[in-house]
């Protein structure tokens, strides 16, 4: 007996198929071609000297003895790049009342953390222009510093942005419903402030650049390693001066960016400045240390939150403030403060209650920029929203499955507002808890649980629940007129020899992009996968688009092919009835052979089409101009976001000796609709875990009281490594949105979402007999130890 | 001018003249005293797949071969090199001894960006060649020393362990 057919069994089917990258070949045999690896012609190589201060004045650069140097080709300030780059501000237009100050590649009077880049040499080889470094002198006057959240809070104190009254950046509130109301009928209240430490996302390939400016040609062309590389071309076009079409941006291998490769930094401005002044290609690539001074952080919030209930443990409604400290300005182009503004949109969001108020405080201080990293505010608002249901749940005397149970909305009860404003299509939060439950084996935990502690054996249950921002539309940045595309654009082709290029616009960087656009191109088709070339990330061959952040590459982009491949379909079926003497609609596409659509006869092979319609299109009856490249974009419409969601559950055990956290297991229930690629997915989900349980207990960018970071190398900032990293079990519901034809959302920050939500119920539950509760992350060793009352 | 010790840079300036067999075949470079074998093996010999992340002996991502033994090649001066030879994924994937582990990594999605993925397949070889059937847990204590930030690591542990099964199966080590 054969299983019931699916759509599986066609043949070419391959969205929901597993197969593997085609891409992944090169990248296992050494031939990635990272930016890292790129070596041009009259190639120079940059280096910069960096503030040593966190906050200073500059009064003095004596750079005489570096340009005299030999191999040094220059010496950069910020007077020199000034006059060739415009000025940049991290703000958005929607967010009302929002400061930042004006950046420049290279600072003219002020230094404002420690690790800015100052100075810029440019040399035959970097160690050249590391010798070079050495030999400038700057004379610094300095300033007070603001450290931390409290002290750029305070009134009265050293201020970064001089003219502005205070060290606030953006303030926000929402208050939706009778808040104080709620909470004054309310049977039960919870409350507590959680701290989130500064994490940086420690790409394994560092940031890295190639800009070659032509003279001659007036073409500027930068090698960068970005995930956006038509935001890059705006940018350089606009702060550089030079036409947009002369402007050329390739991201080729990337390694690594989980939203940290799309922030404008300084350096890469100066580098870009600087092959303009001298007309010749210039390298940077930063070094770990750079990375920590240079990339961006993120999180560093502390929230406090309080959460009513009636008695039978009905959430009636969520109070929060938010105080982020986003280092010494806002980020450009996306701004500093999307991060605390989806963490005050996002707590409460898999719950049904009405009454919410939240205030967002958005800080400067004498730090680097934080800014998007992977799962922007989703694992704060999570955990704070996750930790208050369990001591809700704890308050009441319910088990964590049952206060979920009775309070997340319910499967049937779409489409929904959050009180916080967002539109919910349709969301699986009670499937993804059942589910969740039954393959945690919840019971067999509890039982196991119970029996080692009599040996005083501590282990820990946490679940969390999330919801996740996907496809985002032009609502996003658009409308604070930030030019960041929400659409798409895909070019497909039917070559001479009946294969298929498809130029697309979402960028590759491992995640399996080129992979899931070649397997929709070829479902679509009617091709074998290997007849379907993709190519990605370079501006002046791809159509312009948003590229990929905030998951929507599978969202957007491929829905975009799917409807560029169904363009091309047409057409190509067009021409086969010309030549058939049939109606297109009696005709299909198989395995690159055009067929009746009825009995799939086969009657002529699509590379004969090709062959007819580029070499002998006098064959075709008159006034036939065969359309065998399509282009086509694609911009979301509906819901403004698709928004995703899923369960997470974890097994741990706390060793209340030395406070050391062992993950046994973490299991996640997700839902991203339709999903094209399981293998893709599962370890992108589990890729997401990992980065998350590195937030929960390990990473943090901890700083001196003068503002020196004080852990930046890998020996010293943990990231997490195999050894320490549980086996994940992963499974899936699929709730496809009906605003595409796809179907698909995205799930590369679902796993990063609630990992540290998750990690720490699990940890205050086992630290429960002892009385003692953790309230910040990571969940260092000395935390818990500190909590145990017993460092 | 005072204060600046001139012979900084003439130290800088000299090279000294090494030979490695690499990847099968013998070379000879000029290399400054400070030049690491990843630099060199990247820059001068043009071997782009070893890569560096940390430059410090902590992430993997340069692992080699050195005389059949992974080394971090951040954490070595080239000059220390001369006269080893040396392995690199190039010649690694060229001489087909890992030619299994790649297919198997390919297959299970074992890789996302592939910054780490050389440096994996290095440490994995290694460990495979010392030990036929590690567990698991051996796998994750192996690669230890290899962060990936991309995935979760478990993909990259059933790669190596299907491996490790496969050849076993097949009668022992390569
Ligand atoms: S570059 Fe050698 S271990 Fe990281
Ligand atoms: S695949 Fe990107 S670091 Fe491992």
């Amino acid at each position: 007996m054969s299983a019931p057919l699916t759509s599986l069994d066609r043949p070419n089917s391959y969205i929901g198929r597993s197969v593997p990258r085609p891409n992944a070949k090169r990248l296992l045999a050494g031939r990635g071609r990272y930016v890292s690896d790129l070596r041009l012609p009259r190639m120079l190589y940059a280096a910069f000297l960096r503030s040593p201060h966190a906050h200073a004045n500059i009064i003095s650069i004596d750079a005489g003895r570096a340009s005299a140097l030999e191999g040094v080709h220059l010496v950069a300030t910020g007077v020199d790049l000034a006059k060739i780059c415009s000025p940049w501000t991290g703000t958005l237009d929607h967010f009302k009342g929002m400061i930042s100050a004006p950046q420049l590649p290279l600072p003219l009077d002020r230094v404002v953390w420690a690790g800015q880049a100052v100075v810029a040499v440019v040399a035959e080889s970097r160690a050249i222009a590391e010798d070079a470094l050495e030999l400038i002198e700057i004379d610094y006057e300095d300033l007070p510093i603001v450290a931390d959240i409290d002290s750029a809070r305070e009134g009265g104190g050293p201020l970064i942005n001089p003219g502005s009254a205070n060290n606030v950046c953006f303030r926000s509130q929402l208050d939706n419903g009778s808040v104080d109301d709620a909470f004054a009928h309310a049977a039960h209240v919870v409350e507590e402030e959680l701290s989130f430490g500064r994490h940086t996302a420690v790409t394994l390939e560092p940031r890295a650049i190639v800009s070659d400016y032509d003279p001659s040609a007036e073409m500027l062309t930068v090698h960068h390693a970005t995930q956006t590389p038509y935001q890059f071309q705006d940018l350089y076009s606009r702060h550089f001066g030079i036409p947009e079409a002369r402007v050329r941006v390739i991201a080729t291998d990337i390694g690594g960016s989980f939203g940290m490769k799309l922030h404008v930094y300084h350096e890469d401005m100066a580098v870009v400045g600087l092959s303009i002044l001298l007309g010749r290609p210039v390298k940077y690539v930063t070094d770990r240390i750079e990375s920590f001074v240079s990339d961006i952080h993120a999180r560093d919030h502390r929230v406090r939150a309080r959460m009513a209930l009636d008695a039978k443990g009905e959430i009636l409604a969520m109070d929060v403030l938010d105080l982020t400290a986003i280092g010494a300005f806002s980020t450009y182009p996306r701004t500093s403060v999307v991060e605390g503004n989806q963490v005050i949109r996002l707590i409460g969001a898999p719950y049904r209650f009405k009454n919410y108020r939240a205030r967002l405080e958005v800080l400067f201080q004498n730090k680097v920029q934080t800014s998007q990293y992977r799962a922007v505010g989703h694992p704060i608002a999570c955990a704070v929203t996750e930790r208050l249901v369990d001591m809700a749940a704890a308050k009441l005397g319910l088990d964590p499955f049952a206060i979920r149970a009775q309070n997340l909305i319910a499967d049937d009860a779409y489409p929904q507002t959050s009180p916080t404003g967002y539109r919910f299509e349709a969301l699986s939060h009670q499937a993804c808890l059942k589910r969740l439950h039954e393959m945690m084996d919840y019971d067999g935990l509890r039982a196991e649980q119970a029996e080692l502690r009599k040996g005083g054996i501590y282990r820990g249950i946490g679940i969390a629940a999330f919801v996740e921002i996907t496809n985002p539309s032009p609502a996003f940045y658009g409308v604070g007129g930030a030019r960041i595309s929400s659409q798409d654009g895909a070019i497909i082709s039917l070559t001479p020899s009946g294969e298929v290029r498809c130029l697309i616009s979402v960028t590759e960087q491992g995640q399996g992009t080129e992979a899931i656009i070649s397997q929709i191109v070829a479902d679509q088709l009617g091709l074998a996968q290997e007849h379907v070339k993709v190519i990605t990330g370079d501006t002046e061959v791809t159509p312009h688009g948003g590229a990929t952040w905030a998951c929507r590459g599978a969202g957007i982009g491929g829905e975009t092919a799917l409807q560029a491949t169904r363009a091309l379909r047409r057409n190509i079926l067009e021409i086969a009835a010309l030549i058939l003497q049939e109606q297109p609609s009696a005709l299909d596409i198989i395995d690159g052979e055009v067929v009746d659509a009825g009995t799939r006869n086969q009657r002529m092979p699509i590379s004969e089409i090709a062959r007819i319609a580029y070499f002998r299109s006098d064959t075709l009856p008159p006034g036939t101009q065969a359309q065998l490249t399509v282009s086509h974009h694609f911009a979301p419409q509906g819901y403004p976001f698709a928004f995703t969601n899923g369960i997470q559950g974890c097994s741990l055990e706390v060793d209340v000796e030395t406070g050391l956290i062992k993950m046994l297991k973490h299991f996640i229930v997700e839902d991203c609709g339709r999903v094209i690629n399981p293998m893709l997915v599962d370890e992108q989900l589990r890729g997401g875990i990992v980065q998350g349980l590195g937030a929960a207990l390990f990473e943090e960018c901890r700083y001196s009281e003068t503002g020196q970071l004080v852990n930046g190398s890998l020996a010293d900032y943990l990231v997490p490594m195999p050894m320490e990293m549980p086996d994940i079990v992963i499974a899936h519901i699929e709730t496809p949105t009906a605003d595409t034809d796809l179907g698909a959302k995205g799930c590369g920050e679902a796993g990063t979402a609630a990992a540290s939500a998750c990690v720490l119920n699990a940890v205050n539950d086992a630290l429960a007999p002892f009385d003692a509760t953790i309230n910040s992350i990571p969940i260092t060793p000395a935390r818990v130890l500190k909590a145990l009352k017993r460092f | 001018m005072s204060g600046f010790d001139e012979s900084l840079l003439d130290d800088a300036d000299e090279t000294e003249r090494v030979r490695f067999v690499v990847n099968g075949r013998k070379v000879a470079c000029e290399v400054a005293p400070r030049e690491t074998l990843l630099d060199c093996l990247r820059n001068a010999l043009e071997l782009t797949g070893t890569h560096a992340g940390c430059e410090m002996g902590a992430c993997g991502a340069c692992l080699v071969q050195l005389d059949g033994q992974a080394v971090h090649a951040c954490l070595m001066f080239a000059v220390q090199a001369d006269g080893a030879t040396i392995d690199t994924i190039e010649g690694l994937t060229e001489s087909g001894v890992i030619a299994d582990l790649q297919a198997e990594f390919h297959r299970r999605n074992a890789l996302q960006c592939g910054f780490c993925t050389p440096g994996m397949l290095v440490n994995a070889h290694e460990l495979l060649s010392q030990v036929t059937r590690p567990s698991r847990r051996d796998i994750r204590d192996a690669l230890s020393g290899n962060y990936c930030r991309c995935t979760g690591y478990e993909a990259i542990v059933d790669a190596i362990d299907a491996v490790a099964k496969a050849r076993s199966e097949r009668g022992g080590v390569t």
